[in-house]
């Protein structure tokens, strides 16, 4: 089976899905039975990519002309591919988790939110394999569209005030920084395909590179870099299967994917490092990750934490970008999947908690722990992994992003990478300590989880951090080609 | 800017004045009817700068002999401008005519031919509309 | 003998596909008007005149699309003297968007007028309707100056009396359309004056010969109060910023096929003047013409992109704040005029045609939520997404277009404007062109709102069948024109290119007239 082919079908199951939950409207088991394994086919079929492929990078097929000599065009390469796995299969896990939240906390619309997700899906598999910027930036914006019913979906006030905060962010930065880049970036270059080395070189130099990756910096709004993240919290208002997939996976890790794919394929890392022009973009990113991990801890909703702590978490993606070294952009590559697993644990052990208990503020989670052990122990596995502690998959990106910054010879990132550790630390842990080791006689009695699906799911992805450590070194020997390297010349974890 | 050139383009000066005047009695009236005499006037200068425009210094009308036998020595008044301005008259006529209809029409609704009164009739219904549906910004702008 | 030469020629109907174009719309007309009394009949000789003008058009722009022009001399008699019909790239898409358009308006219609206009009106209606959309047609296709203005006014009187039909509804449909008509008639005067002017000059009215007479003389102080006559008249027609008073309520009150229609044509067909008179009539290297689009022109239409965008936000009536987005939008039309390059060009003439399916999906949904709602106020139409999902689902599609989202029409105008403008090297004008898309999106958003995150104001039915259908075939082609531009963009880039390259002249006599012996073809 062809290549594209096998894209197409990727991109088509989710948006099936749309269709199917259209259809099944009122018959929950068979709707959400069919959307289940769609999902399932989905990641398969992104597992049969990968098979065929590995880390190859495929020829670019156009499907038609967005614009004369812009092609709605895709490929696979290794970055774009590791993001379509993690997302379609954590898609798998979310839909049974969202099948058992939806339901245990009597959500209505649910065909409509199934439907809409699987749209976002449809967009994130779009994003992941398109082939050049534009067809990116089509799926990006879909994305963003398709999504805006799912934050607004309980439509009360404030549902409504945060899905227009979180559109018009997104939106707004989109068209006006994103797109002008994009027209700019094909003026100069006469093209918009990612290639590695970028695109870029020869045609621009001196100030006007920096600002023209302001204007991509700023644009991908979905990176969250500060002062553009306030729609990230603003999502929070959304059912949590939404918070957990796409506000921790899909939509903000198509951002940084984004940041990636425009630092290495259309920028270049070797010309951005030789050009400097990314320099202010890892201060700010710095900036960036400490701000919003001090803003994390004041805030006692627990979604509203973990949103700050993904703001944070995101910037180490761009950071890595933003260092132009081979294992900052490896290390930025592996912190999607890392962070992904970590994240998404996280989020789903908050639902879990807020259908088991009826708790959404940390202040009220005292003595939790012992009456919900499987849901905090998955929380604990999730925290340590996002501080970057062993054996948990986050200790390895953080490890090379820090090598990155050595390489870069900025110490003073590896300064702000292991404060940020500490932050961490201050603002996760205390929330499972404070659910195991101290009482409340509110929440005291016998151990009750929230309903299985909900409390599986968590399980299995702290299960998924925690083998992922043992095997980084594949990803990153799968992710070396971006780095412009052989897997043989990576240093560090293959060894 | 002597007198000859005064002189020399007093059909010009006369569609300027008659323009002008036009244009400022469409502006100026507030009645409807006004308007659309002002609107004519506006186009007959037009109309008279087209003729004027086709009159050749000691030409003829371009009437052929019967007999077609043309003397090429005879110099012969340029037509084509008369022909032309023939369907704009038609054209104004019929603007005119549609604008009375039009006249006849808000009269009936309105009860009126006041540019001013027709307007504060408006405002008012602007307003209900406004107090039932909330503040519109730009009103007739 | 000669004659039966012209005979052989000119009997295949292909060759007569340009008078064709007009004549089977001005000529169903009277029709409509005769036949009268059974509505259904009226409705279906427009609807089949309309389609088969669609048919011709689109047979004319694939002979044209890359390159090249079809010239057609009305009666045999050969320009300049003759009257000439000259079709290129740039007026046959506009012809392909016009009578598109109004074949899918018209089905909508049905129900549309049905519901507002009296019963004794409705075949007066369809006729004044169809007038227009050949007055329309004959603007476009016609490639002699004089006979722009005949067919202007042909569509304009038209136009007034459809506006003015809206009485039934809302009376002040009446007082707009005798605005309308004061402020028309002025700008096709002026537009009249400056043929004048362009005549006593060259002695021609044939645009092709124009083009050649002015050439020499382009610092003569006439030709240059002829271009400023003709730019301010097509300017009232077009609705420049300043010049845009009678357009709001004009389409605020006009029956809603009317406005779908018109939104969609009548000021992108006085655009195609402008751009026809400024590039095939006067040179593109008309310096007097350069400086008035730098100096006059895009300030006022970056000004109209931002102050009729803002207006449009606080709007109470969904059908008046798409009037104002028209307006700004014809702002990015001249603006990709007034940069005068290739790009900018092919920006404008990729607007005119998405802007208008975009806008005629819009104004379609508003004619259906008004069917349903009684009026297109926020206040009554809110809610009505879960009433009457695939009319609200379609507007939607229209809204993103115009606000430019990838993957509609609109974002391949934006895209090609915002790439002109850096072309220019004017970047602060591409990231004004963005930033004034953002206040789309606000107004967008605001009807997004209102149709679905309130609780319904009423109990509807979905709109009938014969109107959800023409909206989502014109939904769906924002949505196909804007990922597969091979139509659009050829059409777009060849007419750019066709106007840079200035006049193509007086054109050669075709085969079957150049067979007339001379003394015959000038009589």
């Amino acid at each position: 089976m062809n290549v594209i082919d096998l894209i197409l079908y990727a991109m088509a199951f989710p948006a099936l899905a749309a269709v199917t939950n259209g259809i099944f409207r009122n018959s929950p088991n068979l709707r959400d039975g069919i959307t289940l394994a769609l999902a399932v086919l989905t990641f398969l079929i992104v597992v049969t990519i990968y098979s065929i492929t590995g880390n190859e990078t495929t020829e670019p097929v156009a499907l038609l002309d967005m614009l004369p000599g812009v092609p709605l065009a895709f490929n696979v390469e290794p970055l774009g591919l590791l993001f379509a796995l993690v997302a379609s299969g954590l898609w798998v896990v979310t839909h049974l988790y969202g099948i058992g939240y939806m339901r245990g906390h009597h959500e209505g619309h649910q065909a409509r939110f199934f439907a809409c997700f699987g749209i976002a899906i449809s967009s994130v598999m779009g994003i992941a394999f398109a082939s050049n910027m534009l067809t990116l930036f089509l799926f990006y914006e879909v994305l963003t569209l398709s999504t805006y019913p799912l934050v607004a979906h309980h439509g009360t006030p404030e549902a409504i005030r945060g899905a227009r905060i979180y559109l018009s962010i997104l939106i707004g930065t989109s068209i006006a920084l994103q797109l002008t880049a994009i027209v700019w970036t094909w003026v100069l270059a006469g093209t918009l395909d990612f290639r590695l080395g970028g695109i870029l070189e020869g045609h621009v130099a001196g100030p006007i590179v920096a600002v023209l990756l302001g204007l991509y910096a700023f644009g991908i709004g979905k990176a969250a870099l500060m002062p553009f993240h306030r729609w990230l919290p603003a999502a929070m208002v959304a059912p949590t299967p939404v918070s957990a997939l796409l506000h921790a996976v899909a939509v903000v890790k198509a951002g940084v994917f984004t940041m990636l794919k425009v630092g290495v394929y259309i920028f270049g890392i070797d010309f951005l490092a030789q050009t400097g022009a990314s320099e202010w973009l890892m201060w700010l990113a710095a900036f960036s990750i400490l701000a919003a991990s001090i803003v994390a801890m004041t805030k006692d909703n627990l979604k509203a934490r973990l949103a700050y702590s993904t703001v944070s978490q995101l910037s180490y993606i761009t950071l890595g970008m933003a260092l132009a070294t081979s294992m900052g952009v490896l290390g930025g590559g592996l912190h999607i999947a890392m962070h992904a697993l970590g994240k998404i644990t996280l989020f789903m052990c908050a639902g879990a908690i807020l259908v088991g208990a009826h708790k959404s503020e940390i202040s009220q989670m005292t003595g939790l722990g012992r009456v919900m052990p499987i849901t905090f122990g998955a929380f604990l596995i999730g925290a340590l992994s996002i501080i970057g502690l062993p054996p948990l998959g986050g200790s390895w990106s953080k490890w090379l992003l820090i090598v990155g910054a050595a390489d870069a010879g900025q110490q003073i990132m590896i300064a702000v990478l292991m404060i940020s550790s500490l932050l961490n630390i201050a603002y996760l842990l205390p929330i499972v300590g404070r659910g195991f080791f101290l009482s409340d006689p509110a929440n005291a009695g016998p151990v009750k989880e929230a309903p299985f699906l909900c409390w599986a799911p968590p399980a299995f992805t702290a299960a998924c951090c925690l083998a992922v450590f043992f095997y980084a070194g594949d990803i990153v020997d799968f992710l070396s080609p971006i780095a412009g390297h052989g897997p043989e010349t990576v240093a560090g974890v293959s060894e | 800017m002597d007198w000859s050139f005064f002189v020399g383009h007093v059909n010009y000066w006369l569609f300027v004045v008659l323009m002008m005047t036009g244009l400022y009695v469409v502006v100026a009236k507030g009645n409807l009817v006004k308007k659309i005499v002002g609107l004519n006037m506006f186009q007959t200068a037009v109309f008279m700068l087209y003729i004027s425009m086709g009159k050749v210094h000691g030409g003829t009308a371009p009437i052929f002999p019967t007999d077609m036998k043309i003397d090429p020595a005879t110099v012969y008044t340029n037509p084509l401008p008369h022909v032309l301005i023939l369907t704009a008259i038609v054209v104004g006529i019929a603007t005119t005519a549609l604008g009375l209809a039009l006249v006849v029409r808000i009269r009936e609704e309105y009860g009126t031919i006041e540019e001013d009164e027709i307007l504060e009739i408006e405002q008012d219904m602007a307003s209900e509309e406004n107090r039932i549906h909330g503040q519109a910004m730009g009103g007739r702008a | 003998m000669a004659t039966e030469s012209v005979h052989d020629v000119a009997l295949t109907l292909h060759d007569q596909l340009p008078i064709l174009q007009l004549v089977v719309p001005f000529l169903a007309a009277p029709l409509v008007m005769v036949v009268g009394a059974g509505r259904g009949v009226a409705w279906l000789i427009a609807f089949l005149a309309s389609l088969a003008a669609f048919a011709i058009s689109a047979l004319l722009l694939a002979q044209v699309i890359d390159g090249g022009f079809l010239s057609y001399q009305i009666g045999g008699w050969a320009p300049p003297l003759g009257i000439e019909y000259r079709i290129d790239a740039v007026n046959a898409f506009l012809l392909f968007l016009i009578s598109g358009v109004s074949t899918l308006v018209l089905p909508f219609a049905y129900e549309s007028v049905k519901a507002e206009i009296a019963e004794r009106n409705q075949a007066l209606f369809y006729t004044c309707y169809l007038l227009c959309f050949a007055g329309l047609l004959g603007v476009t296709i016609t490639g002699d100056a004089f006979n722009v203005f005949v067919f202007l006014e042909i569509s304009s009187l038209s136009t007034y009396a459809i506006i003015a039909a809206g009485a039934d509804r809302d009376r002040r449909a009446l007082t707009a359309a005798y605005d309308y008509l004061v402020m028309g008639t002025i700008g096709a005067t002026f537009f009249v004056i400056g043929l004048g002017l362009l005549y006593m000059m060259t002695g021609t009215l044939n645009m092709g010969d124009l083009a050649d007479r002015i050439a020499p003389q382009t610092d003569n102080r006439t030709i240059q109060a002829a271009f400023a006559f003709i730019v301010v008249g097509m300017g009232l027609k077009i609705a420049i910023y300043p010049l845009h008073l009678w357009l709001p309520n004009a389409y605020t009150y006009a029956p809603s096929a009317v406005t779908a229609f018109l939104a969609a044509t009548a000021t992108k067909v006085a655009v195609y003047v402008l751009l026809r008179f400024s590039f095939s009539v006067f040179s593109p290297g008309f310096a007097f013409e350069n400086y008035t689009y730098e100096l006059i022109i895009l300030p006022f239409a970056i000004l109209a992109m931002f102050a009729a965008s803002f207006i449009a936000i606080f709007q109470t009536d969904l059908k008046r704040m798409l009037a104002y987005s028209s307006i700004a939008q014809i702002g990015y039309m001249l603006l990709g005029l007034s940069l005068m390059n290739a790009s900018g060009l092919a920006a404008t003439m990729v607007h005119l045609f998405n802007h208008g399916i975009t806008k005629a999906v819009l104004f379609m949904g508003v004619g259906a939520l008004t069917l349903r709602a009684g009026s297109s106020f926020y206040a009554s139409i809110r809610g009505m997404g879960r009433a009457m999902p695939l009319t609200a689902a379609a507007m939607v599609v229209g809204g993103l277009s115009l606000i430019g989202v990838p993957g509609t029409a609109g974002f391949i105008s934006k895209w090609v404007l915002v790439q002109a403008a850096f072309e220019k090297g004017w970047w602060p004008v591409a990231f004004l062109i963005v930033l004034s898309s953002l206040l789309a999106v606000v107004y967008v958003w605001r009807f997004v709102e209102t149709l679905y995150l309130h609780e319904p104001a009423r109990d509807a039915a979905e709109a009938p069948l014969t109107m959800v259908v023409p909206i989502w075939i014109t939904a769906l082609a924002c949505v196909w024109f804007g990922i597969n531009t091979d139509i659009t963009m050829t059409a777009a880039n060849t007419a750019a290119e066709t106007l840079l390259s200035g006049s193509t002249g007086l054109a050669e006599p075709s085969p079957w007239t150049s067979a007339l012996p001379a003394g015959e073809a000038s009589h």
